[in-house]
């Protein structure tokens, strides 16, 4: 047939705004990238609230010693709940939220490949949401389990509560949803770049995006199948995980973190893409090293699914799987570690301009640095022996994460803000964020390491007045609570700045990339015109026609 | 456009990832049981092969279906669709009967960890047999509505891969379970 419908009718009316006739519904019913990554940004705001609730309620429990602010039960909820949604709820979505505003935009095109996938892997994402919350309504309320809901603990006889099937259930709704945003993400960005948008002058953000995408693919099944497997021992009495009936809680483990490691790159990679983004444009320089930056994502791309077992150490797999397990997760330090060099050399003699997202991939750089650290530290198994199950690995992974990707995606909301809403954030509030979330954040979790160091397990509902355990965890609890502060004057930021922002022009920080040619925010059809793309900077190019970042490139 | 195909390459990919997964679970087990059920001691290799046959025979009357679509002959399109169809519900029937004897025994998903792995493992590819069959019924239903008048069409293209892999899905399960069974 020649003549095709089109699957996305045209949208012809101005941008839907909730006070508009139809203001709900053109949300609800958008599959427009742009609305709907507007609402992954929105929902994971409330999710990351929320979150950051369960994470007081534990630190008010830690505050001292033998307290009894909430039971045994509700403490282990808490940092169940906490976890699952920080990961899967906060940072996983936003980050997918994000890319799918911004990747058609900077790669030139109209909109996603799948315009009502893109809608459907959003909607599951709530859905997912839904029934993981709504486990608290059930009669003794959600999974206490721990985010990696280990075997046998996970299973019938010692969870009886329906708490871990609705955990299994949403979070399956959630792993369908990323395997499609990965697969829009790859075809949208391997088939619809405007022309000269080759891959070796694409952004690097979306360089970080479609290694991601490549690793939800591939690596979601896994989670997906356990779940699946924990499902059916949990609802059929199959017998994957229950060693009382011939089955191995160990294989649960093996599958978790066949996942969960790579996880983590699908949680610090899209970071690592706005880093690359923020840095040189605040630097006045392009990113040193654009092919390092992105051949060694692709190096941990391939090297991320080789080391699941790092997190199985005290399993004792034997000498030889330690030793490979140790190496090959050192061996991740390299590649991560040539993209901290690339952005200090970016930095290294630029004209660096300290506005609220320079600050934080700064301060990015720095936190995610000490928490690599202690990674290669606690990759060593004969160290890890020591630390695992200590406050030693909550410190780490929460300085990766938090000081990491957080950072990263605070970072990012002060960036492209202006894009999105046609308004700047306040810069006043936003280095009040910004230094409250740096006190806050280092009080919390720096003295986590020593705590770990001297035997305080984590998942530990209370702990015995043990010399200096009391005030440094009342330290951490302040530091909890400063967080709050700055969490509450983001979200003002946020809100403040919708109403009385300054207005923002197309291009607010004089940065390179094609989103910042059209309008902010853009238009329904994004753009007017793309400007012809002959370099990795479009923008750069075409205000210097005789300084061209490519100067033998033709207009094509 | 090349988006639908490169979309459904992607996700078939991806699915095989999570039939990998379920089939390493059901490899972990193997020679685990020791007393009860075993693939060895419970199946029939021959009769499940026989069936088996129905479902690579519809791989190839869907290769033909895809040739007919290509030379623009409508009418031969939808009888292969047809017969594609009906080798899909006879294997699925023969998967049906076979479950259905099997629970007859008491052999079940939560008898031990060959049940266990048995039934998810071949749960899920008789799952994904069944969407299939609905997508191809969709294809027919579409067909006879006049569509799909050649010589190219996404639909009929991407639906013939997903379904060349339930097939290829296929023989993998059926050398890990029944041939491995025999040696
Ligand atoms: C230099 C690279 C890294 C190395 C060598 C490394 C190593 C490790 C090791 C060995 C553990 C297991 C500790 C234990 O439970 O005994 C661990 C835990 C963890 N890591 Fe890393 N890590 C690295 C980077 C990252 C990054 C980039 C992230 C996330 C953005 C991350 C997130 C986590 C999380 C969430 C856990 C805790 C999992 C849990 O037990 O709940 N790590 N890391
Ligand atoms: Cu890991």
């Amino acid at each position: 047939m020649s003549t095709r419908i089109p699957l996305v009718p045209e949208n012809i009316k101005p941008l839907p705004s909730l006070k508009g006739n139809e203001g709900m519904l053109s949300w609800v019913s958008s599959v427009d990238h742009k609305q709907i990554g507007l609402m992954y940004l929105m929902s994971t705001l409330v999710f990351f609230i929320i979150g950051g609730l369960e994470a007081l309620v534990i630190r008010i429990q830690l505050a001292q010693p033998e307290f009894d602010f909430i039971s045994p039960e509700v403490y282990n909820q808490m940092f169940t709940m906490h976890g699952t949604t920080m990961i899967f709820f906060v940072v996983m979505p936003f980050l997918i939220g994000v890319g799918v505003y911004l990747v058609p935009l900077m790669i030139g095109a109209r909109d996603m490949a799948f315009p009502r996938l893109n809608a459907l892997s959003f909607w599951l994402v709530i859905f997912g949401g839904i029934l993981l919350y709504y486990s608290f309504l059930t009669q003794s309320g959600p999974s206490e389990v721990g985010w990696f809901a280990y075997a046998p603990l996970s299973e019938k006889p010692f969870s009886l509560n329906k708490g871990p099937t609705y955990w299994a259930l949403g979070l399956l709704a959630v792993g369908i949803s990323s395997v499609s945003s990965g697969l829009n993400n790859i075809v949208t960005i391997l088939t619809m770049r405007v022309k000269g948008m080759t891959m070796r002058r694409l952004p690097l953000f979306v360089w970080m995006i479609l290694v991601t995408s490549f690793i939800l693919i591939f690596v979601i099944p896994i989670i997906a199948s356990a779940f699946a497997m924990m499902l059916l021992d949990r609802l059929l009495d199959a017998t994957f995980f229950t060693p009382a009936h011939g089955g191995s809680a160990i294989l649960w483990q093996h599958f978790f973190w066949g996942f969960g490691h790579p996880e983590v790159y699908i949680l610090i990679l899209p970071a690592f893409g706005i880093i690359s983004e923020v840095i040189p444009v605040f630097s006045r320089k392009p990113i040193f090293g654009y092919s390092f930056v992105a051949g060694s994502t692709v190096a941990i791309g391939l090297l991320s699914v080789g080391v699941w077992a790092h997190h199985m150490f005290a399993v004792g797999l034997g000498n030889v799987a330690n030793a490979y397990f140790s190496l090959a997760s050192m061996l991740i330090a390299i590649p991560t570690g040539v993209k901290v060099l690339n952005w200090v050399a970016t930095m290294w003699g630029g004209k660096i301009y300290f506005a609220t997202p320079m600050l934080f991939a700064t301060a990015f750089i720095i936190e995610f640095v000490m928490g690599g650290l202690t990674g290669v530290a606690i990759a060593s198994a004969p160290i890890n022996w020591v630390t695992t199950d200590t406050y030693f690995i909550v410190a780490h992974f929460h300085y990766v994460l938090f000081g990491g990707s957080l950072f990263a995606i605070f970072a990012g909301v002060y960036y492209w803000f202006p894009k999105f809403t046609g308004r700047m954030m306040s810069e006043t509030l936003g280095k009040w964020h910004f230094w409250l979330t740096v006190v806050g954040f280092n009080m919390t979790f720096f003295i986590q390491h020593f705590l770990g160091v001297m035997g305080m397990p984590r998942r530990t509902y209370t702990y015995h007045d043990l010399p200096y355990w009391g005030s440094m965890n009342l330290l951490s609890t302040i530091g909890a609570f400063v967080l709050a502060i700055s969490v509450i004057i983001f979200a003002w930021n946020i809100i403040w700045s919708l109403k009385h922002g300054k207005k923002a022009p197309d291009n607010p920080w004089n940065a390179w990339t094609l989103e910042w040619y059209t309008t902010s925010p853009p238009a329904v059809h994004n753009f007017d015109l793309v400007p012809p793309v002959r370099g990795r900077r479009p923008l750069w190019d075409l205000a210097h026609p005789d300084q061209l970042d490519e100067p033998n490139s033709k207009v094509v | 456009m090349a988006n639908n195909k490169m979309l459904i390459g992607f996700f078939v990919a991806s699915e095989s990832i999570f039939f990998v997964m379920l089939i390493l679970a059901y490899v972990n087990f193997h020679g685990t049981v020791t007393d009860g059920p075993t693939a060895a001691n419970s199946l029939d290799p021959l009769r499940t092969g026989i069936f088996s046959l129905f479902l690579l025979a519809s791989s190839f009357s869907m290769w033909l279906a895809g040739r007919s679509l290509v030379s623009k002959n409508h009418f031969m399109m939808k009888i292969w669709i047809l017969v594609t169809i009906i080798l899909g519900v006879l294997f699925i029937y023969g998967q049906a009967s076979e479950w259905m004897g099997l629970i007859g025994q008491n052999i079940t998903i939560s008898r031990n960890v060959f049940g266990t792995t048995f039934f998810t493992l071949t749960g899920f590819h008789g799952f994904h047999v069944c969407v299939g069959l609905l997508m191809l019924t969709i294809l027919l239903g579409l067909a006879m509505f006049g569509d799909f008048k050649g010589p190219k069409s996404d639909g009929v293209e991407c639906i013939s891969i997903y379904w060349h892999f339930v097939d290829g899905v296929w023989i993998v399960v059926y050398s890990v379970i029944y041939l491995w069974a025999f040696f």
